[in-house]
């Protein structure tokens, strides 16, 4: 998927990505999406109810190997 | 307030820190930094042992009267210094948790006092507690927001979305 920012947070646990990503979406402008590269599988569950919670868009998530590709679009 | 000025209120987390165990630290600091990270407002109310958590490393103890004095010699010294809940051992516990921390990246509780501060989590000392066990300002991190009462937790936490006892 087409990302403007990637974050990498590997080797990170809970709550370590979330709030990476909070931080790091303060960078982004309103329709930028940002890539998130995370090994924790909490995250499958977490950056939606994250992008819920702040109502950013979650676009999904990429599994490739160890790694999880998540992308939300910055509302 | 009106219906519409209520549902746009950012959601609110409270959490009352009573005990200074490590492992306790770690679970509340996690929910209210990462509650402040969902763009929730988190208050943490330290009060009993919890106040151990607060304390500036180094601060000479200037506890008056013996029970206190004892009572501070036998406390935890600040945030590099609390026990485990279970299988502490006499500190080795804690020891060999914050090796298994430091591998896997996970913050301890000194860092997630640091990230606390950064994400806007507020810190509330228990005024009650502190004159009970002897604590004063000065034994405290500068980091503290308020120093409070009974009546401040509950005013916070019955407008609060979650609220736990740690």
């Amino acid at each position: 998927m087409e990302s403007d920012f990637t974050l990498d947070t590997y080797g990170l646990l809970c709550p370590m990505p979330i709030i990476k990503t909070a931080a790091k979406m303060k960078e982004l402008q309103p329709g930028q999406v940002l890539e998130v590269i995370s090994t924790d599988e909490g995250i499958k569950e977490d950056m939606p109810a994250w992008c819920k919670a702040t109502k950013n868009e979650f676009l999904g998530i990429e599994e490739d190997g160890e790694l999880y590709k998540v992308y939300v679009r910055k509302k | 307030m009106s219906t519409n000025s209520e549902q746009s209120r950012p959601k609110k987390v409270t959490l009352v820190v009573f005990s200074a165990d490590m492992d306790r630290a770690i679970a509340a600091f996690n929910i209210a930094v990462g509650a402040a990270s969902m763009g929730m407002e988190a208050m943490m109310f330290f009060t009993f042992w919890g106040l151990n958590i607060l304390k500036r490393r180094g601060a000479p103890s200037t506890s008056r009267g013996f029970i206190r004095r004892m009572l501070s010699a036998m406390s935890p010294k600040g945030p590099h210094n609390l026990p485990l809940s279970k299988l502490n051992m006499l500190g080795m516990g804690p020891m060999m948790m914050k090796k298994l921390m430091k591998k896997h990246s996970v913050p301890g509780v000194e860092e997630m006092l640091v990230l606390a501060k950064e994400t806007g989590v507020k810190l509330v000392a228990c005024t009650v507690t502190m004159e009970l066990m002897g604590i004063s300002k000065e034994a405290l991190i500068d980091d503290v927001d308020s120093y409070a009462g009974v009546a401040a937790y509950l005013g916070e936490a019955s407008q609060s979305d979650v609220t736990l006892f740690v």
